[in-house]
């Protein structure tokens, strides 16, 4: 006993963790939650090492999200840090598809595909591997601290600390060139940032995935409760068909001799045996239940064996529920995900989706952006005449260095150099040279007969000198501006 | 608490808290134990943190962390992260400054810093100067305005007292010397010459005798002694008559502090290129002659 338990036993203030030891269940869920385990920590571990081409300018790597050089790469996709919506359109479609898939299967991403689930999963598999099933690993649990048992404690902590240690080294391969950075990593010669967020990573995996669990899913996580106001009759649960299960009984023989009313369930607890998060589901819908449908593989093996029908517990919706609950025939699962609601989410969804694919084919690779000089704003030559000046900025967003012509168009006395050149030089347009994949900066300045005070507003026009013919990489980025006069 | 608030809820079989919002009631769930264990752990955390780092006025803190310290810290790391450019741009020429594009922006944005603290007292913080305190921005130079010459500037002033390489030049007060006709007469020259009234035989005989030696036959200035350029459309002190008057009658005589010894050679040199950037700064070698500024002069118009 701790010393907090010793301040006040009984109060109920607080609560110790009951452990929980799932035990080992085969059946179509199951094997679809391996399917679901395999692809995502297959994506995870694997995209990082995926090579892209883009030629000599920009990284080789198909997915990075380059923080110290700003932009961020997804196969052909290229953001910069101004096309961040894109990232946030991003998150809205994550957003309108927990939705859909919300209301038409539940809390699917919880029992499927969260990371806590699915490495939560992983650990208890390792588990079962050292310690043996549910019963070895309560006896174990149970046993005094012997030196075997700290044996197989050791060995199962390690195998987890190198399944963290390993999840947290492919995270970081997200943000750096990935063969780099695993041998830079190794060599001791990473950014310190690279070691602590994988120190940091491999602490809350280890302890989130092998000692938290359930508890994580329970009081830390916010999603179980939005996803709770968010469910509706129509949406797909795990249920317990109570009324054909109770009332449940385990000596069928002997109830049925005494002409008792006998229900399917014989109370034989595999449905909560099997249950990684530990709860009761014939207790009904509740918090702690994610819905990772193992219990139903469970009761369907148990039904299977006494010749029984499955699907005592079964994905079913409340709506359903009561219909089956009143005598009628079970329906169709296709009706109650085609409905009015999920089909909206995927209308939204896609055309989300879509209008990001178009914009991004739309959008501008050349842009310029000016700031005009405000102190001073008008400086008088010697000639006489004015001069204005601004700071350029000029990005070329694509993976090459292109030449363009910037032009003037207005203010038809006005001459422009830029600060790499003479006034000597001065000119209608000038040529310049972009790096590729950069922002170029420069200041231009504009010198104009004086005249009566007032503005002039013209037009800065980036024409591309190296277009390629039939491709939309010729087009014009233009800016209007104003000469002031004092 | 009353025996109301331990009712039992029939649902869940936990306690109810008692709060009740539109019969939605509270209940008292337990924490979890592992939450009550961080909770302790943030308390003690605490006590520790009011230790070791200053949690009262006046009061330093067992580690001998301050923010002050840190910032001293962050200074002498940039200062040193500086060395190396700064150690660069005071060992280049600057003919070679200019011609080095990286070291120049290092050096430009350097200078950029420093004429914030040191010249926008009179020039302004855009550079754009006021009456009597040259404009930096045009490309109308006194003393000159290749990098070179106004580093030149830079480090010896200019009718810097006390300074025996400071640039110098003073121009009569012609109070003394002319008369207040001959005065007008000289004053509707120079606003002849600079495109701003009619010309007379009489102002030109005048310049020819008086103005000549230093601002040349033509006016067009000598900046070998800072005399200004007087056929342009830029004035120190105004190119209205009253102005002209005033100037001619009673001379001027404006000082510019030399920067040696209270600058450092790299901020000196990182103010000339700063200067040099701000779109009148001319090519190096210097183009001296009257007849190379005039080529300036006319280009664009």
């Amino acid at each position: 006993m701790s010393a907090l338990d010793l301040i006040n036993p009984t109060s109920g203030l607080y609560r110790k963790r009951e452990p929980v030891f799932p035990r080992v269940v085969k059946g179509r869920f199951r094997q679809l939650k391996w399917a679901v385990m395999i692809l995502c920590l297959a994506v995870y571990y694997i995209t990082p090492w995926i090579r892209w081409d883009r030629g000599a300018y920009a990284p080789d790597q198909a997915v990075l999200v380059d923080l110290a050089n700003r932009r961020f790469f997804m196969f052909d996709i290229e953001i910069w840090p101004q096309e961040f919506y894109y990232v946030a359109g991003l998150l809205i479609m994550a957003g309108i598809g927990l939705f859909l898939v919300t209301s038409a299967v539940g809390r699917a991403w919880c029992g499927y595909a969260c990371p806590q689930t699915v490495w939560t999963d992983l650990f208890q598999h390792v588990e079962r591997w050292i310690d043996g099933d549910r019963n070895a690993q309560l006896k174990l649990n149970n046993a005094p601290w012997t030196a075997a048992k700290l044996g197989r404690r050791l060995t199962k902590w390690s195998i987890w600390l190198v399944i963290a240690t390993a999840t947290c080294r492919a995270w970081i391969f997200y943000f750096a060139d990935a063969p780099t950075l695993a041998s830079q990593f190794v060599a001791g010669d990473a950014a310190f940032v690279a070691y602590a967020t994988v120190g940091v990573l491999t602490a809350t995996t280890f302890i989130f995935g092998g000692f938290m669990r359930e508890q994580v899913c329970i009081y830390m996580c916010p999603w179980p409760r939005i996803q709770t106001a968010m469910l509706d009759e129509k949406s797909l649960i795990v249920t317990y068909r109570d009324w054909r299960g109770e009332p449940r009984t385990q000596g069928v023989k002997k109830a049925a001799a005494a002409r008792e009313k006998v229900g399917d369930c014989i109370d034989c607890n595999a449905c909560v045996s099997v249950c990684p998060t530990g709860v009761d589901i014939r207790q009904g819908p509740q918090l702690g239940c994610i819905n990772c449908a193992l219990c139903i593989d469970a009761c369907d093996e148990v039904m299977g064996k006494l010749n029984r029908p499955r699907g005592l517990i079964d994905y079913l919706n409340l709506d359903d529920e009561k219909h089956e609950r009143a005598g009628g025939a079970a329906r169709p699962i296709l009706k109650t995900l085609l409905r009015p609601r999920t089909l909206i989410y995927f209308g939204i969804w896609c055309a989300i989706g879509l209008a990001m694919l178009f914009t991004l084919g739309e959008r501008a690779r050349l842009t310029i952006d000016s700031a005009q000089d405000r102190n001073p704003v008008v400086v008088t030559m010697s000639d006489g005449q004015v001069r204005n000046g601004w700071t350029i900025k000029m990005r070329n967003m694509e993976g090459r260095p292109r030449q363009v012509e910037l032009t003037m168009a207005g203010l038809p006395q006005g001459r422009m150099w830029t600060d790499a050149m003479d006034r000597k030089g001065a000119a209608r347009s000038v040529r310049l040279n972009l790096a590729a994949d950069a922002t170029t900066r420069l200041h231009l300045y504009v010198a104009a007969p004086a005249g009566p005070a007032g503005e002039t507003p013209f037009a800065l026009i980036a024409r591309p000198l190296d277009a390629t013919p039939g491709t939309n990489d010729g087009r014009e980025a233009a800016r209007d501006i104003k000469f002031i006069r004092q | 608490m009353t025996d109301h608030n331990k009712r039992v809820d029939e649902a869940t079989g936990t306690n109810l808290v008692g709060h009740e919002w539109d019969g939605i009631e509270e209940l008292d769930t337990p924490l979890p134990r592992w939450w009550v264990y961080i909770f302790a752990a943030t308390v003690v955390f605490a006590a520790g943190y009011v230790v070791a780092y200053p949690s009262f006025p006046d009061v330093a803190g067992g580690t001998g962390w301050s923010s002050r310290g840190q910032l001293d810290e962050a200074l002498k790391e940039q200062t040193a992260a500086r060395a190396k450019v700064t150690t660069a741009i005071a060992a280049t020429p600057n003919d070679q400054l200019v011609a080095n594009p990286q070291l120049m922006r290092s050096a430009i944005e350097g200078g950029r810093a420093a004429f914030k603290v040191n010249c926008v007292q009179c020039h302004g913080s855009g550079a754009a100067g006021s009456k009597g305190y040259p404009n930096l921005n045009d490309d109308d130079w006194l003393w000159g305005g290749d990098i070179t010459s106004i580093h030149t500037t830079l480090v010896h002033g200019i009718r810097s007292p006390g300074v025996d390489e400071t640039r110098f030049s003073q121009m009569p007060a012609f109070a003394d010397i002319l008369s207040k006709g001959q005065i007008s007469a000289l004053v509707n020259h120079v606003r002849a010459i600079s495109g701003q009234g009619k010309a007379s035989a009489a102002g030109a005989q005048l310049f020819a005798e008086n103005c000549a030696s230093c601002h040349g036959t033509d006016g067009k200035g000598m900046r070998e002694q800072g005399a200004p350029n007087l056929t342009d459309g830029i004035w120190l002190y105004g190119g209205d008559r009253a102005s002209l008057t005033q100037t001619i009658a009673k001379a001027r005589y404006g000082v510019m502090p030399h920067w040696a010894g209270r600058l450092d050679d790299a901020t000196v040199k990182m103010l000339a290129a700063y200067v040099h950037s701000l779109g009148g700064g001319e090519a190096n070698p210097a183009p001296v002659t009257a007849s190379a500024s005039t080529g300036e002069a006319n280009v664009g118009s």
